[in-house]
């Protein structure tokens, strides 16, 4: 189990995070929704330690990791698609799935995985991750990274945003296979109905705080019907 | 052969030198070894400050491994080395310089290469510097390639630098005709107290010449480089030049882009960036189970690939 309590995160006198406790259970499958600047994307990067809280515990399986770093986080087992995948100038697709399984792996093994995430894989594998890429592209391919990994805890930051021609049935799919293969935990941060169709439960953050956490059934007509206003779209603090 | 000038050759050359078509083997200011074949002619200049390769016209798939080395402290190696390509030719040529020096007193190489590209003639040209020894010697190499590109000719040029080489001042110059194609790969890394300098200098004279010229290069510790590029474009011609550094610690990298359109058909773009490793870049690789430093690396190796 993954338990946030009381976080606190503050930036240019303003409260990101105020005082969040959460816990996340094994075999479940949570999506984080709420408007811009509600603080979704910050949590995130906070339980991968891409940020530091200003106050508060992360604890993994009763474990206070609170100061680990990202790469030892990696190491227990976390993962992380980043809403704006990053490019690298002489790193190839190849190179990049090879780190992220952490062994020398045949091309053919790498080939497998893009596949996965609906690109063709002899055309991509020795491309660099570079700019040109599509956008869509570079998105599968931070997708493929974390599907490489194969964490215990999968957090992805708005996969869906750039996903041109892929269908939201194969990036549900791809959830699905991550979360199957460790028995972990799936966080996902989305604003798509139909990606919060498949959570088991769905967490509504609004001004840096948890307003909400329920089942998938009660929480989406909650929002969908009743709250449309408050979901927003695009990048999040 | 002893075990540091094969070590030299390992890092200079891609394959064993004997496997190559034609070689010729020059250390410490000597010839040592030379192979000729009935398409591809080496000789001597007569008054010993080179050699002349001379390619005949049609020769196909040709590999010509030009190799220097120095293993004497104090040595000053000036060379003269002049590539006849005759038409339709089509060869690659792999030379450069590696110094090994434990001793006191500098050793230093210049290497002027002359490139003579007749029409439709295309090279492969791969230079590599490379210089170890923990002696106070310095390790200095001086490049020079100066490249005339006929119609239709093309010369790629890979020259790398990543280990060593306490000094070095590259100048590349070239003139490229109708339809020629000029195209160069620079790599770099500079550590410790190291100085590099590279220069090109292009002249686009023919319609439809072109040329591309991309720097990679990295600079760690107190050392400093200085890139600097005049593309000059005279007729209907496309020039692009890339210069990309990584810096870090204390260095210091300086770029001097020009570009000189003298005809309202000529396309000149320059482009240069330095900068620190994007902090974004290590985030990444870290979430991949890297370490600060393994990213570092990684990041660097590929910049430098």
């Amino acid at each position: 189990m993954l338990e946030l309590i009381d976080i606190c995160f503050t930036r240019d006198h303003k409260k990101i995070l105020d005082h969040v406790n959460l816990q996340l259970e094994k075999e479940k499958f949570y999506a984080i929704t709420g408007p811009n600047g509600s603080g979704k994307s910050t949590l995130a990067k906070i339980i991968m330690g891409i940020e530091k809280p200003d106050s508060g515990r992360i604890l993994l399986d009763g474990i206070d990791i609170t100061e680990k770093t990202i790469d030892e986080r990696a190491k227990l087992g976390f993962g992380f698609a980043f809403q704006q995948p990053v490019c690298f100038k002489g790193i190839t697709v190849f190179d990049l799935l090879k780190i992220a399984t952490g062994k020398e792996i045949k091309k053919q093994e790498a080939c497998s995985i893009l596949s996965k995430v609906g690109l063709c894989a002899l055309n991509y594998i020795d491309r660099e991750v570079n700019n040109s890429l599509s956008g869509g592209e570079l998105k599968r391919i931070e997708i493929a990274t974390i599907l490489a990994r194969n964490p215990k805890i999968a957090i992805f930051d708005e996969p869906e945003a750039g996903i041109d021609l892929w269908s939201f049935r194969s990036l549900n799919r791809v959830f699905q296979q991550v979360q199957q293969a460790n028995q972990g935990i799936t966080l996902v941060i989305s604003h798509q109905e139909k990606i919060l169709n498949i959570a088991d439960w769905i967490i509504l953050m609004e001004e840096g705080k948890i307003n909400k956490i329920d089942t998938k059934n009660n929480m989406i007509s909650c929002i969908f019907q009743e709250a449309k206003c408050c979901i927003g779209g695009g990048s999040d603090a | 052969m002893h075990k540091v000038e094969k070590h030299l050759l390992d890092e200079l050359l891609q394959d064993d030198i004997e496997k190559a078509d034609v070689y010729n083997l020059r250390q410490n200011g000597h010839l040592v070894k030379r192979k000729e074949n009935p398409y591809i002619h080496i000789r001597s200049k007569e008054d010993g400050s080179g050699i002349d390769i001379e390619v005949l016209p049609d020769t196909l798939f040709g590999v010509i491994d030009i190799p220097v080395i120095i293993t004497e402290s104090g040595l000053t190696d000036i060379v003269y080395n002049d590539f006849y390509i005759g038409k339709n030719a089509n060869v690659t040529i792999v030379a450069g310089c590696g110094i090994h020096n434990h001793a006191e007193q500098s050793s230093r190489h210049d290497g002027i290469h002359r490139f003579f590209l007749e029409e439709n003639a295309k090279v492969r040209y791969i230079e590599r510097h490379y210089a170890e020894g923990k002696g106070e010697g310095k390790k200095v190499l001086n490049p020079t390639t100066e490249v005339s590109l006929k119609k239709n000719a093309y010369l790629m040029m890979d020259t790398i630098q990543l280990k060593g080489v306490d000094e070095s001042v590259r100048l590349t110059k070239a003139n490229v005709e109708d339809g020629a194609t000029l195209v160069i790969n620079e790599k770099i890394l500079t550590s410790q107290n190291q100085k590099a300098t590279t220069d090109f200098q292009v002249v686009l004279r023919g319609g439809n010449a072109s040329c591309h010229v991309v720097s990679r290069s990295v600079a760690r510790d107190n050392s400093y480089q200085e890139f600097s590029s005049n593309i000059i474009g005279k007729d209907q011609c496309y020039g692009h030049v890339e210069c990309d550094a990584i810096i870090q610690d204390k260095a210091r990298v300086k770029a001097i882009p020009e570009i000189d359109a003298q005809s309202v058909d000529a396309n000149l773009v320059h482009e240069a960036t330095i900068g620190k490793i994007a902090g974004s870049q290590l985030v990444k690789l870290m979430t991949l189970g890297l370490s600060e430093k393994e990213a570092e690396e990684v990041i660097i190796q590929g910049f430098l690939k």
